[in-house]
């Protein structure tokens, strides 16, 4: 049988776009690739993110009004609940990366995955501070052992997991498979961990923020909020692409692209 | 090849090992009833102090046992080379490690399953919550084998292992704690704790589906290193 | 898939462009590499030469830090410096219970395979009561069960007597003429009446 243009032109289009995309991932692959376009995106994301973090301060911080059972020491939360959502979420960010890495052993995303444990390691950690300071004059004590900050302090140990068993290994190749995999566990386990322990701690406070229900918090601390966790995922990204880049030039530093990077600056 | 043959095979091959060398197995029954010792020091002889913190005092020390036993689950075979025969066999790395983790489960955790209760009477524990304690670390003690066996695969090619897979598989263990420890509290206040042994038992079923395929591909990085 | 090589003989093993590179030093590259049934192939180079290492990347364990790649490769026997012989079983019980997952027959096939290695009389001794070349031995004792056609062999000459060579190669031998293949390590040279193709990593280092 014979079919004219049309059907032709029908199963031309998605092989264009498969192309192009496959196009893409292959670039991603590719060292100087990333590294030339990382630096053009760091050059407006990085002072997009400190405004947005800025505006989202002061405005949360000045601005919005004082608690009616909290007073002012709630203003906590635009450091602390931006910096624990990205923190969990930076787990993921950094278990997918590995996935990617196991499954079509693209380097760039091993990278991205070393890359991203430190920095969410710091931001969980900021997280349990603040949540210790905000303790304080909360319950009167610096430390609860509250549902969340407990889940916050296992984040913790779950990323020092991870770095401590690249560490241990000598042949960094299979380090970061062995660290892709213990991610891929973590991710599974995570929602049990947190379940298990809101189980555990029955007496917590509820969820405040809840995007499907009403929400408990009063919408002008809520859009200061959001626009800190915002500003809190671009550092994120912006942390993670500085350090990716610092990597990249480390293992690059042999080739051709590096030294004349180097003979320009 | 018939496979059914192989994986009983290896069964056998894994209980032999063990059985051979019962030290062992005596050796964690022998650090279970030690740490146990160690909380009346501790804490004091008062049988209302123990018998308070008993069921968490007997979950914690299980946790440690399993953990401290679950670490040598590779060693020998990867030192020998038995783990490279075993990838490179036509069977799936997926059910060839299901006998290491069944001998591991039966002779670490259905054995302190069945000693529990002894324990539980040492510190004061009523008598009504042995049951839930025996079940409890019955199921508890499958899924840290398998947890456990991950942080093991993982660490198997490292000179010092031991601390680091503590740290990976602790995390791992704590929503069995908290919902075995929590089946034990359950029966110690009359309230019915097979919710929290469903839980378990969803756990275990959980782990054993996805465990073995963690377990392989770290054993699989682990002798490429 | 390249199945029959330009003689018409059966390709079992077949890597392309092999290259390893170690701390920095190339150990050898581009290195071709096929093996037909009936091959004896004999792979020398010097310690550190990266002959274990190909071997491993040849058999499939090593899967990573090496450049080129395993086209083909029928189901192989491997035998690596480590014997795989449990001191806890006896070699009889190693046989039967080995984790290679192949068929190793009854007992009495086992007997006479132990027998073939000069283990006649040992089959109840645990392993742990052996010498370290009667271990080997045990481990040697899969090539008179194996029904692999490819065999990779790492060093399986090491800590045995000149006697249990000669046996060994004749075992070899016999198992090319049977229509498998041999590829295997070792410093020492095989008797001059028997077909050895030698691969030499020397000469493809830089």
């Amino acid at each position: 049988m014979y079919f004219p243009g049309p059907s032709f032109e029908r199963s031309e289009t998605p092989s264009i776009i498969a192309a192009a995309m496959w196009t893409f991932f292959h670039k991603l692959g590719s060292p100087p690739w990333l590294y030339t376009i990382s630096g053009q995106i760091l050059r407006w994301l990085l002072p997009a993110a400190l405004l947005a973090l800025v505006v989202g301060m002061c405005w949360g911080l000045l601005f919005t009004a004082p608690d009616f059972r909290q007073g002012n020491s709630y203003r906590i939360i635009y450091i602390h609940v931006p910096a624990a959502v990205v923190a969990l979420g930076g787990y993921y960010i950094m278990a997918i990366a590995g996935a990617i890495s196991l499954i079509w052993k693209m380097k760039m995303a091993d990278i991205a995955m070393l890359a991203a444990a430190p920095v969410g390691a710091a931001l969980t950690f900021i997280a349990l501070v603040t949540g210790s300071i905000w303790g304080k004059p909360t319950w009167g004590t610096w430390w609860v052992w509250d549902a969340r900050i407990t889940s916050m302090l296992i984040l913790l140990f779950l990323y020092l997991g991870v770095m401590a068993l690249y560490e241990a290994y000598d042949n960094k190749v299979a380090a970061s498979r062995a660290c892709a995999v213990l991610a891929l566990v973590g991710t599974v386990n995570i929602p049990i961990i947190y379940k298990s322990v809101d189980w555990w701690y029955s007496l917590h406070q509820p969820a405040s923020i809840k995007f499907t229900g009403g929400s408990t918090i009063d919408p002008s601390m809520l859009y200061p909020l959001l626009l800190c966790i915002v500003a809190f995922y671009a550092l994120f990204a912006c942390a993670l692409m500085a350090n990716m880049r610092v990597t990249i030039l480390d293992r690059e530093r042999r080739t051709g692209w590096v030294r004349r990077l180097v003979e320009e600056s | 090849m018939a496979g059914e043959g192989f994986y009983r095979a290896m069964l056998r091959r894994q209980l032999a090992l063990s059985l051979r060398r019962p030290v062992q197995l005596f050796n964690a029954l022998l650090f279970f009833a030690l740490v146990i010792v160690l909380f009346p020091l501790g804490l004091g002889p008062s049988p209302e102090t123990l018998g308070e913190f008993a069921p968490g005092i007997l979950w914690i020390v299980a946790l440690l046992a399993n953990m401290l036993g679950v670490e040598t689950l590779f060693r020998s075979d990867f030192e020998d080379g038995s783990v490279d025969q075993l990838l490179l066999a036509p069977q799936p790395l997926y059910f060839s490690v299901m006998p290491y983790l069944l001998t591991q489960w039966l002779l670490a955790g259905v054995l302190l399953a069945l000693v529990s209760p002894l324990f539980g009477l040492m510190l004061g524990l009523p008598v009504g919550a042995m049951g839930a304690l025996a079940a409890s670390l019955l199921l508890g003690s499958g899924v840290m084998s398998v947890l456990g066996a991950i942080g093991a695969a993982l660490t198997v090619g490292l000179r010092r292992g031991g601390m680091l897979i503590a740290l990976l598989v602790t995390p791992f263990y704590m929503p069995v704690l908290i919902f075995g420890s929590g089946a034990v509290q359950a029966a110690v206040t009359g309230v019915d704790s097979s919710p929290y042994l469903a839980l378990l038992a969803a756990m275990l079923c959980l782990a054993v589906a996805l465990g073995p395929l963690a377990i392989a591909a770290a054993l699989r990085i682990s002798v490429d290193s | 898939m390249p199945s029959t090589s330009d003689a018409g003989a059966r390709v079992l093993l077949d890597a392309r462009g092999m290259g390893v590179e170690r701390g920095g030093r190339q150990l050898f590259h581009a290195l071709d590499i096929t093996v037909c049934a009936g091959e004896l192939v004999h792979l020398r180079g010097a310690n550190g030469a990266g002959k274990t290492t190909l071997m491993r990347v040849l058999a499939g364990l090593s899967r990573f830090g090496f450049d080129g790649e395993v086209a083909h490769r029928e189901r192989c026997l491997f035998l690596g410096h480590h014997s795989a012989v449990k001191p806890l079983l006896t070699p009889r019980e190693n046989l039967r219970w080995h984790p290679a997952g192949e068929r190793f027959g009854d007992d009495a096939t086992i007997d006479e395979a132990l027998a073939a290695v000069g283990l006649y009389g040992y089959e109840d001794t645990p392993a742990a009561q052996l010498s370290a070349g009667q271990q080997r031995r045990v481990n040697l004792a899969r090539l008179y069960l194996s029904r692999q056609p490819l065999w990779l062999l790492d060093e399986p000459f090491t800590a045995i007597d000149v006697q249990g060579v000669a046996r060994l190669q004749a075992r070899l031998v016999q198992h090319c003429r049977d229509g498998g293949a041999v590829l295997f390590t070792s410093h020492q040279s095989l008797d001059a009446d028997v077909a050895v193709r030698t691969l030499d990593l020397e000469a493809v280092a830089y």
